[in-house]
């Protein structure tokens, strides 16, 4: 990183954590319970095992090898780490990637970090204590809708955000020895809390239960985990969700590793502390991860709450809430220990975010460090911005599904093959074990030249052509039906079946059919609105307790073997429409609504606008980083 | 808890655990490389 000459780390621990801080993020403790409980619970760790020893670890070896082989030559980031590895142009700019990916996703991610910092704020004061579980995910969404203050503080959401990105950008400006810094203090941090609300978990049983939820029981969450199921082997869809958690929870694809690695010397090893990273990065998923969230929910909510409710805002939505059952001085601490831990969590991985940059800006064009890290900062803050105030209109999940997903598996799957396969394995092989602490197995060599490979590509067409629901046994049976996250449905916009044009004269319905059963108009000194329930025919669950709840999981549900009775087709809300109050309102209660059905005539800007915003925010800050390596590239040249 | 989520949950849990342990014990007993090496905190005068 800027001025690479006198750049570098300070030790070799601190090396290891800040790449297992940079792997550490948000996504051990959120995305992998998630993960795990959508594709079935216990189903899901094989195939994640599996993926971890036969992508995971091929990849951090090379990503790791790569970036010390290119930093012994000067290169510090990406594109002229590829361009050292193979001169034909089209690498340079496949390295871009290391550099776009990292901006954008810092753009968004930044923004979840500061979400943290503010709940510590909010637990500290107190703010959740009394709440219910409803106000509770009330306030995530008035903390997300820019102009609502949940503080006093005006536009607070935005205020969180530039300061956490300020924080990030002025330990940036410390150098490498900053980033190192905050690794050796976080991840420790990270862990103390962890394992306190770990042995909450694991040690709350069914103290939780009260007599609204009398069956809750956090060992159900915990059963739920880590039941083995062999039949989920044969379940493409587990497989791809497996190798997709390990490409997120490693952090790889993005040219972070490959940045922090270029600072080490060819002599020094990779292999050992590769692992060391990589297995610290399993430590904090498999053991704390999985024994927070599920396990705490389940304790208090039931297991079929979770099945059903699980999903990436628990963290914010429901955990405060949960926290707050602990007694006003535990529940505080817990608060603090949690989103403390997120944070930190958040922040070790972010500070990665911006080492390419600063690296490539130090080599190429001599920048100081000072300079890579505030330029960071301002470029982060533009593109982050319309993800903050557009966040409910989509900009934030544009950002998260091409950069933060897409990308990431474009760029390995690169990346594995000018590795293996144009670097050559042979060469790549004695890369990985220069300098090495360690004697690796001689299997991974095939493995790295063959398997990694065709695991990729899977994972990169399972994402191209996902099939409706990501049921690949219909697919393949029944005919392929895209489904709406697929890339190809994304890349042709077939995923947006309603109010397509950026502005329109009326609202329509976007579901494929739906009744209306409300249709409400509020007229007060403080709200006035008009407010449109559509609801739908679906599948209800009887819980023990006699409570019917609509649920999309039968399957999940019957695999539990409880005694749940199952009701067909009753109706259910799908869809709330809040419309100005003087929207004309072209539906009543009782109709049938199908895709495309007019509901109500006023101004409106469309979703579809802010998709095209965002994706080509995306595309200038890719054709901006292609032009400066394209410069670079000139200037070595002459 | 059943006895199987108990016994693969302590398995898992257990491997990575002895594992992340293991490396790092191998990376704090390695001698260091002669100097001069990638990290600045073993060097005689700073950098």
């Amino acid at each position: 990183m800027a001025k690479t000459s006198d750049a570098g780390w300070g030790s070799r621990v601190g090396l290891i954590l800040a790449m297992a801080g940079n792997a550490v993020g948000l996504g051990n403790f959120l995305r992998f319970p998630v993960q795990a409980v959508e594709n079935g619970g216990g189903a899901f760790i094989i195939p994640y095992l599996v993926c971890f020893l036969l992508m995971g670890i091929p990849l951090l070896w090379i990503e790791w090898a790569s970036g010390r082989f290119g930093g012994s030559l000067g290169n510090h980031s990406t594109p002229f780490i590829f361009d050292s590895m193979n001169k034909k142009k089209v690498w340079k700019y496949i390295g871009v990637f290391g550099i776009f990916t990292n901006i954008a996703v810092a753009a968004y991610y930044c923004y979840i970090e500061s979400w943290t910092m503010s709940y510590v704020y909010h637990s500290v004061i107190g703010t959740f204590d009394g709440m219910s579980q409803a106000e509770v995910s009330g306030f995530f969404g008035d903390y997300t809708t820019v102009g609502v203050s949940t503080t006093g503080i005006p536009y607070e959401s935005i205020i969180f955000y530039v300061l956490c990105l300020a924080l990030n950008t002025w330990i940036l400006s410390k150098g490498l020895s900053g980033v190192e810094k905050v690794a050796k203090v976080g991840i420790p941090m990270l862990l103390i809390f962890g394992a306190f609300l770990a042995v909450k978990g694991l040690t709350l049983g069914s103290s939780g239960a009260s007599s609204e939820i009398p069956d809750a029981n956090a060992w159900d969450g915990i059963n739920f985990l880590w039941t083995p199921q062999f039949s989920s082997l044969l379940d493409l869809k587990v497989w791809l969700a497996a190798a997709g958690q390990i490409f997120f929870t490693l952090s790889l694809g993005m040219g972070t590793i490959h940045c922090y690695a270029s600072y080490l010397k060819k002599k020094d090893d990779v292999a050992l502390n590769s692992l060391s990273a990589g297995f610290t990065n399993e430590f904090v998923e498999i053991v704390l991860g999985s024994l927070i969230v599920v396990p705490i929910a389940a304790g208090y909510l039931g297991l079929d709450w979770v099945i059903n409710n699980a999903g990436f805002g628990m963290a914010f939505q429901t955990m405060p809430f949960l926290f707050e059952k602990w007694g006003d001085i535990i529940g505080t601490f817990a608060g603090v220990f949690w989103f403390g831990l997120l944070f930190f969590a958040g922040i070790t991985s972010s500070l990665a975010m911006g080492t390419p940059w600063m690296g490539f800006m130090a080599d190429e064009f001599n920048w100081s460090r000072r300079k890579g890290a505030w330029s960071f900062g301002l470029i982060t803050l533009i593109m982050g911005i319309p993800t903050v105030v557009f966040f409910n209109e989509g900009v934030f999940d544009q950002y998260d599904y091409w950069a933060g997903t897409v990308s990431l598996v474009v760029f390995a799957l690169a990346e594995i093959i000018l590795f293996a396969w144009i670097f050559g394995i042979t060469r790549g092989w004695d890369e990985i074990n220069s300098g090495a602490d360690i004697s690796l197995p001689r299997i991974y060599k095939p493995i790295i030249k063959y398997v990694t490979p065709v695991i990729l590509i899977i994972v990169f067409l399972g994402a191209l052509i996902t099939p409706k629901n990501n049921d690949w046994k219909a697919a393949f049976t029944e005919g392929w039906e895209l489904d709406d996250g697929s890339i190809l449905a994304k890349i042709t916009n077939s995923d947006i079946k309603a109010n397509k044009d950026f502005f329109s004269d009326k609202k329509e319905y976007e579901l494929e059919r739906g009744v209306v059963t409300s249709v409400e108009e509020i007229n007060n000194d403080s709200i006035q609105k008009k407010v449109i329930v559509v609801s739908d025919y679906q599948t209800f669950y009887v819980n023990s307790q006699g409570i019917a709840r609509p649920t999309n999981k039968r399957k999940l549900l019957e695999s539990l073997g409880k005694d749940y009775t199952f009701i067909e087709d009753s109706l259910a809300p799908i869809k709330t429409y809040q419309l100005e109050y003087s929207d004309v309102v072209k539906v009543k209660v009782g109709d049938q609504l199908k895709l495309g059905s007019v509901i109500a005539k006023g101004d409106y800007t469309n979703k579809s606008l802010y998709t095209v915003f965002g994706r080509l925010l995306l595309l200038t800050l890719f054709i901006f980083i292609s032009f400066l390596v394209y410069k670079a590239g000139k200037k070595k040249l002459s | 808890m059943n006895s199987s989520a108990l016994i693969t949950m302590i398995v898992t849990q257990g491997i990575v655990s002895s594992f992340m342990i293991f490396f790092f014990y191998k990376v704090l007993t390695t001698k260091p490389k002669q100097e001069p090496d990638s990290f600045s905190d073993n060097d005689d005068e700073p950098r």
